[in-house]
């Protein structure tokens, strides 16, 4: 294992005809880490997922993964290198079942189809939807749905989760458990970087947090010191 | 129900089916054109599955790879005399790379454009055959008579050509049979329902669709060589129109596309509603058969979009919920009307 | 290459490329509206040539008289095919839409079959027959008054969709779907009237040509082509863009068949399709 961090972002910011989505974003990852990424809609957040997993190639500065540039490279190198995703709006296979679903991820380590299933087996019952395996994934609640995002994207044995709003809609109860889920895949060394509303959901598990405002990254520091941040208080007062 | 018991039954299903009609001929001992009609429009339907149904990228240009076929084969064993067994694997191969040139900027394409430029791309080549002297342009090219047998494949009687086709329908189902088990057809699937999330979990989708448009297009140029070998004379018009690229897709559509049997039924629906529109409303060209057929396909659109089959799962469902000792339904909440 | 043969090639270009606008502005308004392409827009257009046939083999109507005939006529049928179809398919997968655009185009061919013959089929002594000469240029005048009728047409449209009420909303829910439905723009009735108003189109350039162009069951599959080329090379929901693109590939039409061959002048404007989507995929006036 390399000293690098897990990821370094530099000064990195992305336009889209003119319109300025991120500008100047620097942090790092490191390894295991539990990171939340908060800041009012339209900040930004999901830009910032995107050009850290391939999706959009940024206009300005640099992505590092355990060293090695990424800027600009596509979602499947991304993927191969060991950053996953779940999406904003979920995105599940609707024809395949849940296990199905998960096996696709598990392919990317492992072409044989058995064994790719096995390893779905395991994930599915990480997430608690062993129960719903062979249920077509489109007959699945969206809490399920979500849950059977993050196995996908763990089945890719991931270093690094992005986590895309999957406590957004869920009740008290579901809240502790993604919370406990999020947990457990730091318990596994993996890390996560989580865009989150759910405040409740976030603040109590994040090792550090990330606060962005019109593209721009206001605050960078432990849960406790965030919440007493003035920028980051009149940035959301003045939502 | 698993996926395991799901497709063992499927392959069951394909097998009987293929038995069936492996034994006809013994019955009927002459063929007649409807048989083969349907093995030949089964074949193509199958071939055309794999990147129409699987990887749902829909293809309205076949007949591109079917008269890529006919005429390689036909051409080696007229200008160079070789058999058409190795014919048409070279007409097969050269499909294979004619649809990775044609696919690379096409794919750039998502749907509908997709299957428009198909279009455009078969629709070129026709006019190009057409106008080409090395290739007879619109006269057409005849296979030559003195010779016949197996090393040939050229046959007196109709027997053997059934076996033939029957033989490419069992190896392009085979094919295809392979690919929906395989890590490939897993990636097909996730490509046809979310391509972006597919992206997402390493799945390059140039490269996959790549692979789907070549395997069809090498399969379905095996169908054009054969359709060669059994006509004796192929043209533009039989082996390149745009007529034949509507057919492939519409055997897979209105059976079932993205299943393996899917294409079998249709060809036998499809065939079979031309002949008796044929014999019932007297000459080709009454239109009633691309009326039922179309009507068919809207239905299917509209209704089921995994066509008769789908259509007859659904009945299959339903029926079994009102029948005594039948498990109910288990309740479900879709989540399709919640997403924005 | 005299520059009188020159000019009577553009004209010709000219005068065909006005009529292929006509075609695909129907098809890119529809295309822009609902993200549908509609493989049966040729079927439109041959439906408006046997409407003009009818009328002038029944009704001694001549099809210059019969257009606004046609034109409501072919509204109706639009509205009808949406009302019927295309709304159960709106949020249907994508492989449904096409399978059920590319169904009425088999199925109007073959009534059109079924009901008219597949024989080709003219339009004898029309009002509009013989040739204009314009010192060296020559062309025929039933293409003038097409031509004619195709820029008179697109004009009205260009006029309905940015000076009246209706028109504008039309225009806005081609250019941005969700931002009109939010400004309270009634999507379903839009999308019926998109449909009217593009085969509305295609029928009135079916009924323009009628009188110099055979008339048979397949003969929309001639212009679903090339209304796809124009669509693409003007940038997809672009109706200014089609307007424009109709003429230029009216021109490569004319021009390239001129100078490599007439028989390949329909390849060649397919290949402008394939250097479009790899040279610049939005075409000239489309969004990004």
């Amino acid at each position: 294992m390399n000293t690098a961090p897990l990821l370094a972002v530099d000064g990195m910011g992305k336009a889209f005809d003119g319109l300025i989505a991120n500008r100047d974003i620097s942090f790092v990852v490191h390894h295991g880490e539990i990171i939340g990424l908060i800041g009012p809609n339209g900040a930004g957040k999901t830009t910032l997922f995107n050009c850290l997993a391939g999706f959009h190639t940024p206009t300005t500065g640099r992505i590092a993964f355990e060293g090695h540039d990424i800027t600009g490279s596509t979602p499947e190198a991304a993927a191969a290198l060991g950053i996953a995703r779940t999406f904003q709006i979920v995105r599940v296979f609707q024809s395949m079942t849940a296990l199905e679903n998960v096996m696709v991820g598990a392919m990317l380590r492992n072409k044989r189809v058995a064994e790719a299933r096995d390893r779905a087996e395991e994930e599915l019952a990480f997430v608690g939807l062993s129960h719903r395996a062979d249920t077509p994934a489109s007959d699945l609640t969206v809490s399920e749905q979500k849950r059977l995002e993050v196995a996908r994207a763990l089945a890719t044995e991931p270093k690094l989760i992005l986590l895309d709003e999957v406590m957004a809609g869920l009740n008290p109860t579901e809240v502790r458990e993604a919370s406990a889920l999020v947990h457990r895949i730091h318990q596994r060394g993996i890390a996560s970087i989580i865009v989150e509303h759910v405040m409740e959901g976030i603040m109590p598990i994040a090792h550090r947090m990330l606060v962005l405002d019109y593209g721009a990254k206001i605050a960078d520091g432990t849960p406790a010191e965030i919440a007493e941040n003035p920028a980051v208080i009149a940035a959301y007062l003045g939502e | 129900m698993t996926t395991g018991t799901n497709s063992s039954r499927k392959a069951m299903g394909t097998a009987a089916l293929l038995a069936l009609a492996a034994v006809l001929p013994l019955a009927i001992t002459e063929p007649s054109q409807q048989n083969f009609l349907i093995l030949m429009g089964a074949q193509m339907g199958v071939a055309w599955n794999i990147v129409g149904g699987y990887a749902g990228q829909v293809s309205l240009g076949h007949a591109v790879f079917y008269g890529i076929g006919a005429y390689t084969s036909t051409m080696l064993l007229t200008v160079l005399g070789l058999t058409p067994w190795i014919g048409a694997l070279a007409g097969g191969l050269l499909a294979s790379v004619f649809a990775l040139a044609m696919g690379w900027p096409c794919f750039r394409l998502k749907g509908h454009y997709f299957a428009m430029a198909t279009i455009a791309v078969a629709e070129i080549m026709q006019i190009l055959v057409t106008n080409s002297d090395f290739l007879e342009g619109a006269v057409g090219l005849y296979l030559p008579m003195d010779r016949s047998g197996w090393g040939w494949l050229i046959f007196l009687s109709k027997l053997p050509y059934y076996y033939v086709i029957l033989g490419l329908l069992v190896l392009t189902v085979l094919v295809s049979w392979a690919i929906e088990r395989s890590h490939i057809g897993y990636y097909f699937r996730a490509i046809k329902d979310e391509p972006e999330a597919a992206r997402a979990l390493g799945v390059s989708l140039t490269r996959y669709k790549l692979i789907a448009l070549s395997v069809s297009a090498f399969l379905t140029a095996l169908g054009g060589s054969f359709y060669a070998q059994k006509e004796m004379f192929i043209d533009p018009g039989s082996v390149f129109a745009g007529t034949i690229s509507i057919k492939i897709a519409l055997i897979a559509i209105l059976g079932g596309v993205g299943r393996l049997t899917g294409p079998v039924l249709g060809a036998v629906i499809l065939i079979t509603i031309e002949e008796y529109s044929r014999t019932l409303f007297g000459s080709t060209g009454s239109g009633t058969d691309m009326i039922i057929y179309a009507a068919m396909i809207i239905l299917v659109a509209v209704f089921s979009p995994s066509g008769v089959l789908g259509l007859l799962g659904d009945l299959h469902r339903h029926l079994g919920r009102h029948l005594p000792g039948a498990k109910p339904a288990e309740a479900k909440t879709s989540a399709k009307e919640i997403r924005p | 290459m005299t520059a009188d043969i020159l000019i009577q090639v553009l004209v010709s270009g000219l005068l065909i490329g006005l009529i292929y606008a006509l075609v695909a502005v129907g098809l890119t308004l529809i295309f822009g509206v609902m993200d549908i392409v509609n493989f049966a827009h040729g079927e439109f257009l041959m439906l408006g040539m046997y409407a003009s046939f009818w009328a002038f083999a029944l009704f001694a109507i001549d099809p210059i008289v019969a257009l606004p005939l046609t034109a409501l006529l072919l509204f109706a049928v639009g509205v009808i095919v949406y009302q019927t179809v295309i709304r159960r398919i709106l949020k249907a997968p994508m492989l449904s839409q096409i399978f059920a655009t590319f169904g009425l185009m088999i199925l109007l061919r073959g009534l059109a079959q079924f009901f008219w013959k597949p024989d080709h089929r003219l339009i004898p002594h029309s009002l509009v027959s013989g040739n204009i000469a314009l010192g060296p240029v020559q062309f025929g005048l039933p293409q003038f008054v097409a031509a004619l009728g195709a820029v008179g047409v697109t004009g009205a449209l260009w006029m309905f969709l940015h000076r009246t009420r209706l028109g504008t909303a039309l225009e806005a829910t081609a250019i941005d779907r969700e931002a009109a439905t939010l400004m309270g723009i009634d999507g379903q009735k839009m999308f019926a009237l998109a449909w009217g108003i593009g085969a509305a189109c295609a029928g009135l350039a079916g009924g323009l040509i009628a009188t110099f162009f055979p008339i048979f069951p397949e003969v929309g599959s001639n212009f679903i082509l090339i209304a796809f080329v124009v669509v693409v090379l003007g940038g997809f929901g672009s109706v200014t863009g089609a307007f424009l693109a109709g003429i230029i590939v009216g021109l490569i039409e004319v021009l390239g068949g001129f100078l490599v061959g007439p028989e390949y002048k329909t390849a060649i404007v397919l290949s402008l399709l394939l250097v479009v989507l790899l040279v610049r995929p939005r075409g000239l006036l489309g969004k990004a």
